[in-house]
């Protein structure tokens, strides 16, 4: 049964609800893990924790530092999502991935992990990610249902999408200091099946869950009175930023529309050389090459307009999803700075008993300043994956379209040097327009 | 864009366009107001020690321009005559251009009608001509023209109502060959012309949607620190992308139009298929009508009676002919059987000659017609070329600008 901070330093209260720190705590059974990791406990700066934190020995969020350079050296866990397979059963029908797991962690038994998992267990993951370290920014999911209508769920393409979307997801986590040391996240890739399922049955009762959820609603609705300004100006940027990727997400998906009708068109356009040349003799050659060279493009289209579909319009995709999940941690800040502030009225007013008040909102005041700086490290790190996932996407977009031009040229470059024979000495003479 | 034949006479002496177009307003037939274009015809004689001298020149209109055509298609039937650009834009690729006053289409025309005084000048034969001369050079004269092509065209209305009923009986092959051949190419012609408009179309939607990136990009530049200069600079690349198109197909509507003229010259090549039709028949009827009479001559003479004829019946319902009346029926038949051999052999001549002069124009309107559309094939890949290396420029541009972001 894992334990809160909350309970570490004060045993004496029992029902709490789940605190929002970060990392949950390992069982105190196994000490012998902490060993391995507390040599590394010193802190990097923008540091959440707390000096009673620092201390407590369950704590494994110690050696989970939040380093800036986050090389492929320092990267101990290779994830990969692949093989989606379909599943029959008398109730449903559904698609299991293969995780597969490479790690040198010690706190994992094994370095290879071999598990399947469906949707429903990543929606879970992140669930629990988000109500362990509700200030830390997780990668989105992709949806859990497309509203676009005419996407089966079991087609081809919208597989592969959302496995790639997967496997980006348990990357994201893998690579994020804090998020890889989460208990839940080694479970999700190291349990089989049936073991996955007991262990999502433990931790807080629904009741508690329910409890937290009104008390978020009680404190959205009487809102947070002095937000620091940093937060309100990263608010108005993720407004911001939240209309123009949308925008771009529209704007891209319009592209690869009008490609798609070019392409078609195109397709029809090719043969009509072919059929004209049936009817010349000196022009037969020449108009067979022009054919030629129009569906040598159309293949080219072809590949280029894929390429805007399975690099672009994901990536542009998960960042209006990432600036949903963006707003959602913000309010949850404010839900925790708002809880502190209503607490610490209430102790200028209510006739309560004082001390114990006084302690609840001690702990509050930590947990508000926690999350904040959790966030604040978050988002300086958000931003630098964001600025260098829409880099690179765009960056291949313009790499792909080069090459698309590169390629038809060439083709068109070919059959005019096929041409160019007797023609060029009239071309020169009578170039007068 | 036109391969011209500089070396006929009219060509080596003057220069010849068509310089600009004007409206005016007026009053039409019905006595009603209505705006036209009119077009300006420059000649300049080629003379070195004349360069600096203001041309001569005079305004047509476009219906003017028909009529000469038609002046020209009726005095010269083995001709394959150029055709006239479009009286009304049809295969656009964008519904803007399909107003007789868009500028654009004004101007297109305004090339189009140049080409097609320079093609009839630089034919062989139709360059000759006096009232082709005229038609440039006097104004006062033009209704002369106006007259002769009203007689001439009302004399071709009377044959092409023949056209409608007649059928060759032996019609020279390659002629039919021919005729095959120009419905062909105007099948395949309109067609490949509908598609290319389709796909000029979807490619302007692809172009200008980009033009979209350049707005978010530069909206979002501003929220960013680091990305920010890179994005606004990658916006401009963008909306440039997106502007290059119009040039794009500006130019491949000139290859369209190079196209279209061979889809109206087909036209004129059944034409003067119909004319070798007719020529033929007329021969045929002649030498059908002398086979009759040399058949009629026979029974005179002979006093058979082979074939029903009313003479047969009527001689025999009201007695036989006397000895003078069939001698001056002899004689009758004579004189007509020779005027009819007359007649077959001026028609024969006739129609060897057309044939022989429709040849020698086919031949050289299927030289010209190799010669252009390789022209016009080499340009629209040129063009594509063009386009390719645009593209690869932008977004050469554009993938430096993602670099610094």
């Amino acid at each position: 049964m894992s334990r809160t901070i909350d309970d570490v330093v004060s045993p004496t209260q029992t029902n709490t609800i789940p605190a929002d720190i970060s990392g949950q705590m390992l069982d105190l059974d196994e000490d012998d893990d902490f060993e391995v990791f507390s040599k590394d406990s010193t802190l990097a700066d923008g540091s959440m924790f707390n000096a009673s934190m620092q201390t407590s020995p369950g704590s494994m969020v110690n050696q989970c530092k939040f380093e800036e350079d986050e090389d492929g050296d320092s990267k101990d866990i290779f994830i990969t999502v692949d093989n989606p397979e379909s599943h029959v059963t008398a109730i449903e029908t559904f698609i299991t991935y293969r995780v597969l797991t490479k790690t040198t962690r010690s706190e994992f038994d094994n370095s290879e992990y071999e598990v399947r998992r469906r949707y429903q267990d990543f929606h879970w993951l992140k669930g629990k990610l988000e109500e362990a370290h509700s200030t830390l920014i997780v990668h989105p999911l992709p949806e859990k249902f497309v509203v676009k209508g005419m996407v089966e769920r079991f087609n081809g393409d919208f597989i592969e999408t959302r496995r790639k979307a997967l496997h980006k997801f348990l990357n994201r986590i893998a690579d994020h200091p804090i998020l890889s040391c989460s208990e839940d996240f080694k479970v999700f890739l190291s349990a089989q099946a049936w073991e996955l399922t007991t262990y999502k049955k433990q931790g807080p009762g629904f009741l508690s869950r329910m409890g937290e959820t009104v008390r978020a609603v009680a404190n959205s609705v009487r809102g947070v009175k002095n937000r620091p300004e940093e937060f309100t100006a990263i608010q108005e940027y993720v407004e911001d930023f939240s209309n123009k990727i949308s925008s771009l997400d529209k704007v891209t998906q319009r592209i690869v529309k009008e490609q798609k009708e070019y392409l078609e068109e195109l397709k029809e356009y090719g043969p009509t050389y072919t059929l004209w040349s049936g009817s010349e003799e000196e022009l037969a050659e020449q108009l067979k090459g022009v054919a030629g060279c129009i569906e040598r493009c159309c293949q080219e289209t072809e590949e280029q307009v894929g390429h805007l579909s399975d690099t672009l319009v994901p990536v542009l995709h998960e960042y209006v999803l990432c600036a949903e999940t963006l707003k959602a941690v913000l309010r949850r800040r404010d839900n925790i700075q708002a809880e502190f502030e209503a607490k610490n009225e209430a102790l200028a007013t209510k006739k309560v008993d004082r001390d114990a008040l006084k302690v609840e909102i001690d702990k509050l005041e930590d947990r508000v300043e926690w999350a904040n700086n959790a966030l604040k490290g978050d988002w300086v790190r958000w931003q630098r994956s964001m600025r260098g996932d829409l880099k690179s996407a765009f960056l291949s977009t313009a790499e792909k379209n080069v090459d698309y031009y590169e390629k038809c040229l060439a083709v068109w470059e070919t059959f005019l040097l096929s041409q160019r024979t007797e023609p060029s000495e009239e071309t020169d003479r009578d170039n007068t327009s | 864009m036109v391969e011209i034949e500089k070396g006929t006479s009219l060509l080596r002496k003057m220069e010849i366009s068509v310089a600009e177009a004007e409206k005016r307003t007026g009053k039409n037939t019905v006595n009603m107001q209505e705006i036209y274009t009119v077009y300006l015809i420059e000649t300049r004689p080629v003379d070195a020690l004349t360069e600096g001298i203001t041309p001569d020149s005079l305004w047509r209109r476009y219906s003017e321009f028909e009529l000469l055509r038609n002046y020209l298609l009726v005095t010269y039937p083995f001709v394959v005559v150029a055709p006239l650009p479009e009286k009304r834009a049809e295969i656009v690729w964008h519904k803007l251009s399909a107003d007789n006053m868009d500028p654009d289409f004004v101007e297109r025309r305004r090339v189009g009608l140049e080409n097609f005084l320079l093609r009839v000048a630089s034919h062989p034969v139709l360059c000759n001509d006096n009232i082709f001369y005229i038609f440039l050079t006097e104004v006062r004269n033009h209704l002369l023209i106006f007259n002769l092509s009203v007689f001439f065209l009302q004399a071709d209305s009377r044959l092409k109502a023949v056209n409608a009923a007649f059928r060759v009986k032996n019609p020279d092959g390659r002629f039919t060959e021919l005729k095959h051949y120009s419905d062909e190419l105007q099948t395949v012609l309109s067609q490949l012309l509908r598609v290319r408009a389709r796909v000029a179309d979807r490619l302007y939607g692809v172009y200008k949607v980009h033009g979209n990136y350049g707005r978010v990009f530069s909206e979002w530049s501003a929220i960013e620190k680091e990305m920010g200069d890179g994005l606004q600079s990658a916006g401009h690349h963008m909306d440039a992308y997106a502007a290059s198109v119009d040039d794009i197909l500006e130019e491949e509507e000139h290859y369209a139009d190079q196209l279209k003229e061979y889809l109206f010259y087909t036209d004129a090549l059944r034409a003067v298929c119909r004319k070798h039709e007719l020529t033929q028949f007329e021969l045929e009827m002649v030498a059908l009508d002398l086979a009759c009479k040399k058949q009629q001559k026979e029974e005179l003479v002979t006093g058979t009676v082979r074939t029903f004829s009313l003479k047969g019946m009527t001689s025999k319902l009201f007695g036989q002919e006397t000895a003078e009346q069939r001698e001056a029926k002899l004689q009758v038949l004579e004189q007509q059987l020779e005027e009819g051999e007359e007649a077959v052999k001026e028609k024969n001549t006739e129609s060897d000659e057309f044939v022989k002069t429709a040849w020698v124009d086919i031949e050289r309107f299927k030289d010209q017609k190799d010669r252009d559309l390789k022209e016009a094939l080499i340009s629209y890949a040129v063009m594509q070329i063009s386009m390719c290396k645009k593209g690869i420029q932008v977004w050469t541009n554009a993938k430096e600008c993602f670099n610094k972001m």
